[in-house]
Order: structure tokens, then sequence, then C-alpha cells
């Protein structure tokens, strides 16, 4: 008697829903295609899933409509620049200048970023200094910043408005024909968190379909040895092929501080220096390295931790003979250790079909 | 519908039936509370505390804490007719991150009194499994050390006696390495002794970082303070002097 209640009860609010949706007009509600993230089976095998936030699905729509913004100029005050001004797919979604140029022609201080498994940043902390949470947030950034695309939102948000195919677009993905800001990079979120690299030389070693040279193989050693690279505390290894922590690290690159780093937003100056350890893949085609982009080559990057380091008084302890500049390896565990680093390479990311401008 | 309804009731009389034949009315059962804390010889430490000089080891080191994560594995209650229970199979402690300090069992377990045991590390069993948890928080031990998981992670400055000069050390543990190719297990089983459960009881374990460095090996930090990993003999005195590192709180 009572789940016959009940079921009367269901039946009757599901046809009045029906019923009042039938009087405006709308069909049903309108549900974007859903389209999960495809998980490669090296992350599967080894790391948590990614994040994706319950307010915004991946779904076909949403992701068509933010590769579109990613390469879109009108979110730029004067129309000239789009994300992938500087977060170009060919340099993995960065670019090859040591600081990016805004609109204004002014430079930054810091290096663009990369843009890959950024769905597995499980703090969900973007920016070297990881001052904004989640990808979405990440976005809102650079469309205002002076020294980037310098617009305001409702600047450009209208511009997209203005353009009948955006609305389509925006109502296909959100079902909504209204643009937000909001719902502007929730579309890029998404695109962003199709950016997934998993098919280097090294990822198919992980599956087995790809023997390693011995340079590759000795570098891994090195990679992995407390006593040589020991890079592995920081940017991950076999069983995490992340090839990073995603967590915050005084590497020794000087003595005093120019730019706090993390320190500058948590306000502890025992974080100064400190900054987000990037992803070991992709590296060829990401230079310059480090926040602040000095290093032209990847043979600087290694003499770096090798013979480098400076001692300042918040260094990682991981930082191990900073005292001495480093753990001073050989000239042959310089070049593998740089083999190992390139097999981490990924041309068939930087060509994917899938993530160029549309 | 009707039939199932049948079916449930009949089950449930059945298995109400068993449970008053066999069940002793006056055992409950709870959930219950472990929580971890790190003190240095009775100064609480927590994240709050982290990189002040504020700790002088055995051997005169003035030292500060960085970074500490340690894992602790079969978490487990035993009762004097030889029966276990498993209240946890691994807790990966996180200070700096203040993750996993406490857990509380998904199981209710029945009040009463028992033994408290748990390995520091994982055995050399556990340690040859994927934990994926654990990967993705870069837990892994180097394959070339014999492959598994840290122990330990507990990293900060230091001062040597009558200096000002800070240096770094990095305390790390695990698998202990013979020679090339050739590891002994290097996780050690710590008996807490008796813990009476009651509701909703809160069972502290304490690790007091002091012991690290002095019991019964006196530990030189201005000679063994990194590049443990390694070291067979660090390795193995950190298992040594792990023995005297935990207790129960009140």
């Amino acid at each position: 008697m009572n789940m016959k209640k009940i079921i009367y009860i269901i039946l009757t609010l599901l046809l009045t829903i029906s019923c009042s949706k039938d009087d405006r007009g709308v069909a049903a509600v309108y549900v974007p295609t859903p389209a999960p993230l495809q998980i490669p089976q090296v992350f599967s095998d080894n790391i948590l899933p990614p994040i994706i936030p319950p307010g915004n699905p991946q779904t076909l729509e949403g992701v068509a409509l933010g590769r579109k913004l990613f390469y879109e100029t009108l979110l730029s005050a004067d129309n000239t620049q789009s994300c992938a001004s500087c977060h170009a797919p060919a340099n993995a979604f960065t670019d090859d200048t040591q600081f990016s140029e805004g609109i204004d022609g002014l430079l930054g201080a810091r290096n663009s970023m990369p843009i890959f498994n950024a769905a597995w940043n499980y703090d969900n902390k973007f920016f070297w200094d990881g001052r904004e949470f989640g990808l979405e947030m990440q976005a809102t950034n650079p469309v205002e910043n002076p020294i980037e695309m310098h617009n305001t939102w409702q600047n450009a948000v209208q511009a997209l408005q203005n353009i009948s195919e955006y609305s389509f677009l925006f109502e296909q993905a959100f079902g909504s024909s209204q643009i937000t800001k909001m719902n502007v990079v929730k579309a890029i979120a998404q695109f962003e968190r199709t950016l997934i690299s998993a098919n280097s030389k090294f990822d198919r070693h992980l599956l087995g379909t790809y023997t390693l040279t011995t340079a590759e193989q000795n570098g891994l050693n090195v990679f992995m040895d407390e006593a040589a690279g020991d890079c592995f505390h920081c940017h991950g290894n076999p069983n995490n092929p992340l090839w990073t922590d995603n967590k915050f690290h005084n590497n020794a690159l000087d003595a005093t501080f120019t730019d706090l780093g993390l320190g500058e937003i948590t306000g502890d100056p025992n974080n100064n220096g400190w900054f987000k350890a990037p992803s070991l893949r992709n590296l060829s085609f990401t230079a310059p390295y480090m926040h602040d982009g000095r290093f032209n080559t990847l043979q600087e990057v290694i003499n770096h931790y090798s013979d480098g380091l400076q001692s300042s008084t918040t260094n990682d302890p991981l930082m191990k003979n900073v005292s001495a500049g480093g753990n001073h390896l050989t000239p042959q565990q310089k070049s593998d250790l740089l083999a190992f680093l390139l097999s981490l390479n990924d041309t068939e990311f930087i060509n994917n079909p899938n993530f160029q401008e549309p | 519908m009707k039939k199932y309804i049948l079916l449930f009731a009949i089950t449930t009389i059945l298995f109400s039936c068993t449970k008053d034949d066999g069940v002793d009315f006056t055992t409950t059962s709870t959930p219950i509370t472990v929580t971890f804390t790190q003190n240095f010889d009775g100064d609480a430490i927590t994240v709050n505390e982290f990189n002040n000089l504020s700790y002088t080891n055995a051997h005169g080191e003035t030292l500060s804490l960085t970074r500490l994560r340690y894992l602790i594995s079969k978490i487990q209650l035993h009762k004097a007719d030889g029966t276990t229970i498993l209240l946890r199979d691994y807790n990966l402690v996180d200070v700096t991150n203040a993750t996993n300090l406490s857990f509380t069992t998904t199981d209710n377990i029945p009040t009463g009194n028992y033994t408290l045991s748990f390995v520091f590390g994982f055995d050399e069993v556990d340690n040859q499994q994927n934990y994926i948890p654990l990967n993705t928080v870069s837990w892994n031990w180097p394959a070339m050390l014999g492959g598994g998981y840290h122990f330990m992670q507990m990293e900060g400055k230091y001062t040597a006696s009558g200096s000002t000069t800070q240096e770094i050390y990095a305390y790390h543990m695990g698998t202990a390495r013979v020679s090339t190719g050739v590891f002994e297990v290097n996780h050690f089983t710590v008996n807490l002794g008796a813990v009476t459960i009651a509701e909703n009881q809160n069972i502290e374990i304490k690790m007091n970082i002091a012991e690290w460095y002095k019991n019964p090996f006196m530990w030189d930090l201005t000679q063994l303070n990194n590049t443990l990993m390694p070291n067979y003999t660090a390795q193995k005195h950190m298992q040594e002097n792990g023995a005297t590192v935990f207790s129960l709180g009140n």
C-alpha cells in the first residue's frame, strides 16, 4: 500500500514535470553527450583516476567548444592573442620563449607552462606558484592579466555573444545560449583535460612494446639512484609516469630570491623560492626550462643539478650535497640521463589532430 | 513481489535465530579511531612546528622537520584466544600535508581487551604488491634498492653542535641493499601491548622522533645525513632504533 502510494506520487510528479515542460515548448532536459576521458593504461595501471570537478563533466560538445575557444583570439582585448599564442601544440602547449609577450608587448617574469595530463594534478593547484585552484579558475586569469590578454571578461564574453555560432555551441555544450565567463572557462578546462600525453618510448617500454637502449636504461638508473641523479623524489618514477609529484620545491637555483614563488602566495617565508615541479615529459618541445626560463638546453639543466646548486635557507632537503654544488655526475652519467629524459618525449601527443586549431 | 517479501522475512527470522543461539549479548561492537601523533621527547610536533630548529638529538645536533611521512601496515588487534582483527591493511601518515593522521574503522569491533600490533613499513610480501594510492604520492622505493615502497621519509635542516651553519638531512628508510641485487628486509613489527576497546575508542599511536636518533645506535647526523637509502649500515641502524620509537597514548 505504501509502495503503491509512493509510485503514484512519483508518477504524478513526473507527469507534472513533463507537462510544465511541454507547456513551455522545451522537448526535454537537454543533456550534452558524455565524453569521459580515455585513461591510458600506463596511468590506470599505476595511479589514481584523474580529477574531474562534479560541476564540469567532460562532454563532446564541451570539449569541442573548449578547443575552439582555446584558439579564439576574441578573448584578448585587441583580438590578436588566444590561449594557443603562449600554449602551442607543437611546444606541448607552452611556447619557445623565456617570457611570453602579451598584447601590449609586455613580458611576464615566468616561463609559460606546458599543458598536458593536467587532470592528474591531484592537488589541483595551477601556475608555478600554485595560486589558482582548478583548471577552470586558472583559465580566468590570462584573459584579464594586463601583461597577457589584457581584456575584461565582460568584453570577452560580449565579443563571443556577438557571434551566432557561439550562441549555438554554448547551447549545445551547456544548454544555454547565454554565454557566461564560467561557461567559457569550463569549456576550455574540458578541452585541456583531454590533452593527455602517455605514448612516449618509455610508456611503450612500460607496456612491453619497446626495449630501452642501453643509454636510456643507464639513464633511468642515474635518475633512480639517490647517490647520483636522485631525480625521482620530485619527478615521479616508472610507477608514477606523470614524471612529476606536482608539489612545490626549492631546487637550489638561487642563493637569494627576486621571485618568491609559493612564498608569495602562502606568506610563509619558508616557502620562498619554491615552485611547482614540472613534468619531465615532452622536454624536447618545451625549452627553455625552469620557472624563469633561465636554461636554454637540457644540458644546462642537468649541469645545474649536478654541479650548480646554490645554498639558501629554504632549500628543499631533497637537494643533496648542495654545499658541494650537487652530486657531480660524470659526463657519461649526464649523457645517459639525457637519453632517458628524451625517451619521455611523446611526438604523437604534439601531433594529435584532435588538439590542433579547429 | 510478495514472494520476495516472504523470502526476506524468512531469511531475517532465520538469521535472528542463529544470532540468538550463538552471540553473547553482553558484548557490543563499536567503530574505533586510531590516531597517529608525533613528538620529540614529549614536545608535540605537527606541521605548525615544521621548519623551526627546535629539537636537539642525543648526539647534539639541533634539527628541524620540513617533511615527514611514514608507512604503517597490518594494524591488528589480538585477542587472548589467538584471534586477530585487522583494523587497516596500511596507512601512510603524511604529517606535512596533514593526511591520514587518523582513521576510523569501517567495521565494528567488539569491545573488550586486546593487544595491538603493527608493522612499520611493509613486510616482504606486502612490499611486492602494487599500491596505486602509494604510487600516486610518489612513495616508491627504487628497484635497484629492492623496490617496493619507502617506509619513512623524514627531512629537514640541522646545525652541528656549536655551529650555526644549516645543513640539510634526508632520513629515508626502506628495504636495505646488501650488495648489487642482494636485498634484506628492513621492516619491523611493533607490539604496543594491552588496549581496552570501549564505545568509540580512540587509540593514539605516538612516534617519538628522538628515539630514531639514539636507542641503541647513537646517530651522528653530521655523518649520516643524506644518501642513506643505498647505505646498508644506516638502514639497519634505522631498523634497530625504530623498535623504541612507538608507544600508546593515554
